[in-house]
């Protein structure tokens, strides 16, 4: 346990993504079976112990300190598992921790009564710092800016396998994983998976830039403007995956009881309507989407207002057969003759764009902005489905962004290497005629598309025109104007300018444009997709 | 007859000693001050008379650039103010110079006792225990929460750190008037004897402790080295500088902070801090409440701080106690 403390503590304290999957890959490599997988569970998904409540903890440490000092002290710090961890009386006897595995054995026994009297025992056994390490995995969030990716890609380094390896095998597998602590650590077999309804790892593609492909060798699709799903059925049980790898079943519950057979199925995710692609394209724009994302629950209503359906664009695997090898054009007619044995309710595929050549396809791509379609894919027609991104298989080809004037507002530090640097910013539209003394209301944030060289000069224009600071942020005088790039733009509720901004990214900075040239709210809510 | 302390008064901008007409650390400028030791929240300038130890008026004459007025007293020397009141300079343990002062009037008996900690510091000399009526204490870290480790621990921490990354440096933020300089001692202490690095804001006053007699070992500035120079090497700073573009010269520091706030991982994130050291130049919750029960007052008043919990502490232990809403005290120096 103090291993386990010591890297918990480690890991608060590390900005960088590179030194936090270095030190989790040395606690793995270090750490024997099966506290590791422990460890792993606890970075990656979380463990879940019913018994032990953020309440559970509250009312122990009010029966061994004063209620008022505890409130004050909660208060202060913050977060209630590590005032508790502070405040616990020191045992007498020097602590002997408990290993990890025997922390969660612990723990797991627990019910609401014993916990009082067990959870107690454990904290006495150790010293603040396990403590702390202690509650957080009890009450299941270690919120110590780890994520379930970045947990398996330190896995993954620590025993030189691919993580799209470790992603295949996932979610077909409980922790302490011990399956895959053999595979990955002594060589042993991989896990078998098949007949469980596990996640595979998507194929993505490149953006296509200058690139020039010849339509002989590629075809092309609707890039829609949904999420990339995966719908997987096997061993009896169907769920919904996003592109992350994240388990999204619950949110969609209308699509877990329509696949008929055993498949793993690659498809955007949309919502009913008209806004994509017409009447005949049947989808309505990300927003709506945007209302269904998220929920644990969903209300009638809900599905009635905005039905889901998934809109196919690959088989992985089919009735037991993997087609992950076969070339595209293959794969593609064995989705064909799959969809006409799905419901249409819930499934449609996404067709194939025609056209003669490049040029043509070029226009088709530049039309598509009216129907608020994201742009093309362009897949080689012999391409495997390979995880990851791979040069020369897919493309992804958006239409052109839409540009807009903005001037910069407020610029915050950024976050590790970029922490000296003002690095976030800001920026606003005019809510009128500048000329006539109209203010600028936020529109976006954003802080990427500049160069390092920028960077520096940005960097330096926000500290030598700072009009005000507010903790880390600094107001700048209104006098620069960004021209900043963004796929799309919709109504929100939550700026105060009635707009959100979707991919937003400095274009290029026009250290030449004075401020009130920049654009007006008006001109950029006329871009509204929907 | 008058009403028993009647003398001496919390005012929101000091405490005011009537009899003498003085102030004690007050938050402006008056005619006639006592001043406890050099912080910012404690010693400003522009006094018509400054009463304070040698040191504490050195290090005001360093920052504000002035004399004038200056009386100093030496601890455990006793002077008599207007009024018939006499004030006594006892060692408060805090930073150089520090002092809580002991005031007497009508055999009754008063002490500020200005910041200070009951923990051992090679630049300055421990708090003495002192019997009175009314005990007017700090309450910064006022909060159980707050148990200050060991300074041998979090030394252990700091060179175990540098020692792993021989081609980085530590960089240890550190308030410029006594914590820096105890960081620097502790260091010598534990045997680090390598030149250790300074930002230019820490320097007068590194050699100000100098003079005093701290031995601080062999410091350079960091503006007349290259970043190989201070590669495994310890660079200390003003905790402003932490984040700021001055350290882009410094070799890929991995950032330290030296502060009871360190305590709590929230506030050593907020800071970017990679390694959080917990050293304060002030009195703990342990120490607080044991400095309350040894000097055993009639009376405490708590001033800067958290003041809420000690308050409480005080109730659920039987003793007399109040909170004084003293303006100004900002903890310069946690
Ligand atoms: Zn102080
Ligand atoms: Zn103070």
């Amino acid at each position: 346990m103090e291993e386990f403390a010591a890297l918990i503590d480690a890991l608060v304290y590390t900005r960088s993504r590179n030194e936090k999957l270095r030190l989790i890959a040395e606690y793995l490599q270090a750490t024997p079976d099966p506290d590791r997988g422990w460890a792993l569970a606890a970075l990656s998904d979380g463990l879940d112990f019913p018994a032990v409540k953020s309440s559970t903890i509250r009312n122990l440490l009010k029966d061994r300190i004063d209620p008022v000092l505890w409130t004050l002290s909660r208060d202060f710090v913050g977060d209630t598992a590590e005032t508790a961890s502070l405040l616990w009386p020191a045992p007498e006897e020097p602590p002997s921790p408990p290993t990890l595995s025997e922390t969660v054995g612990l723990l797991d026994a627990m019910n609401r009564k014993t916990v009082l009297t067990e959870l107690p025992l454990l904290m006495d056994r150790l010293d603040a710092s396990g403590r702390y390490a202690l509650l957080k995995l009890a009450t299941g969030g270690m919120r110590i800016g780890v994520s379930s990716r970045l947990a398996k890609t330190a896995f993954a380094q620590a025993f030189d396998v691919s993580v799209d390896e470790v992603e295949e095998y996932w979610h077909g597998l409980k922790p302490p994983y011990p399956e895959l602590f053999a595979w990955a650590a002594d060589g042993e077999d991989p896990p078998d998976i098949e007949n469980l309804p596990t996640f595979r790892p998507f194929m993505l593609a490149h953006p296509l830039e200058e690139t020039v492909v010849d339509l002989e060798d590629y075809a092309a699709e609707w890039k829609w403007d949904g999420i990339r799903v995966q719908l997987v059925r096997a061993g009896g049980e169907t769920r919904l995956y996003s592109r992350s790898g994240d388990d999204i079943s619950a949110t969609f519950p209308e699509l877990l009881d329509v696949l008929p057979m055993n498949a793993v199925l690659d498809g955007e995710l949309l919502v009913r309507g008209s806004t994509q692609g017409g009447e005949a394209g049947g989808a309505a724009s990300f927003n709506a989407l945007q209302q269904r994302l998220g929920r644990k629950t969903v209300s009638k209503k809900m599905l009635a207002e905005y039905p889901a359906f998934v809109r196919l664009y690959d088989v992985l695997l089919l009735e037991g057969e993997d087609l992950r090898p076969q070339p595209w054009t293959q794969r593609r007619e064995r989705l064909e003759a799959l969809a006409s044995r799905l419901p249409a309710s819930h499934f449609d595929i996404s067709s194939v764009v025609e056209a003669a050549d490049f040029e043509h396809l070029s226009r088709i791509r530049e039309g598509s902005r009216e129907d608020a379609i994201e742009g093309l894919m362009l897949k080689r027609k012999d391409s495997p489905y390979i995880a990851g991104r791979r040069v020369g298989y897919w493309y992804k080809w958006k239409r052109d962004p839409l540009l807009v004037d903005c001037v910069l507002m407020y610029a915050q530090r950024g976050s590790g290497k970029r922490s000296s640097f003002f690095s976030d910013y800001t920026f606003g539209c005019w809510d009128g005629d500048p000329d006539k003394g109209a203010d600028l209301l936020p529109v976006g944030k954003a802080y990427s598309g500049f160069t390092d060289e920028e960077l520096k000069k940005l960097d330096k224009h926000v500290r030598q025109n700072t009009i005000n600071r507010f903790g880390p942020v600094r107001e700048t005088e209104k006098k620069l104007v960004f021209e900043v790039a963004f796929d799309s733009v919709h109504e929100s509720k939550r700026h105060k300018s009635g707009l959100a901004m979707r991919f937003p990214r400095i274009h290029r900075i026009r250290w030449d444009k004075p401020p009130h040239e920049a654009d007006r709210i008006d001109a950029l809510r006329a871009l509204i997709a929907d | 007859m008058r009403a028993p302390f009647s003398w001496i008064k919390p005012e929101p901008h000091g405490i005011y000693i009537e009899p003498a007409d003085c102030w004690v650390d007050p938050s402006r400028a008056v005619d006639h001050a006592l001043v406890t030791h050099g912080h910012a929240d404690h010693a400003r300038g522009g006094h018509g008379r400054t009463v304070a130890t040698p040191e504490t008026l050195a290090i005001m004459e360093l920052r504000y650039n002035t004399r004038e007025g200056a009386t100093p007293v030496e601890y455990g020397e006793t002077i008599r103010l207007k009024g018939g009141v006499d004030a006594t300079y006892i060692p408060a343990g805090h930073v150089l110079g520090s002092a809580q002062i002991l005031l007497e009037h009508a055999g009754e008996r008063v002490i500020v006792t200005g910041d200070y900690k009951r923990r051992e510091d090679p630049t300055c000399p421990p708090f003495e225990v002192q019997k009175c009526d009314i005990f007017i204490t700090e309450a910064t870290f006022g909060l159980p929460v707050f148990c200050h480790p060991p300074i041998e621990e979090e030394m252990a921490k700091l060179l175990d750190r540098l020692r792993a990354h021989p081609d980085r440096c530590v960089l240890v933020g550190a308030y410029a008037l006594g914590k820096a300089q105890r960081v620097i001692s502790e260091l010598r202490r534990a045997g680090h004897k390598d030149p250790i690095y300074l930002h230019g804001a820490m320097e007068k006053m590194c050699r100000l402790y100098e003079e005093h007699g701290v031995d601080l070992g062999e410091l350079r500035l960091v503006a007349d080295h290259g970043k190989d120079d201070m590669r495994g090497a310890i660079v200390v700073c003003p905790p402003s500088a932490l984040n700021d573009r001055w350290s882009r010269r410094l070799p890929d520091p991995i950032t330290a902070m030296a502060s009871g706030w360190m305590r709590i991982r929230q506030r050593a994130r907020q800071r970017n801090v990679e390694l959080p050291l917990v050293i304060s130049d002030h009195a703990d919750w342990g120490e607080l409440t044991r400095t309350i029960r040894e000097v055993d007052a009639h009376e405490n008043w708590i001033t800067h701080g958290r003041e809420d919990a000690l308050l409480r502490w005080c109730q659920l232990h039987q003793r007399r106690a109040r909170a004084l809403a003293l303006v100004g005290y900002e903890d310069e120096d946690d």
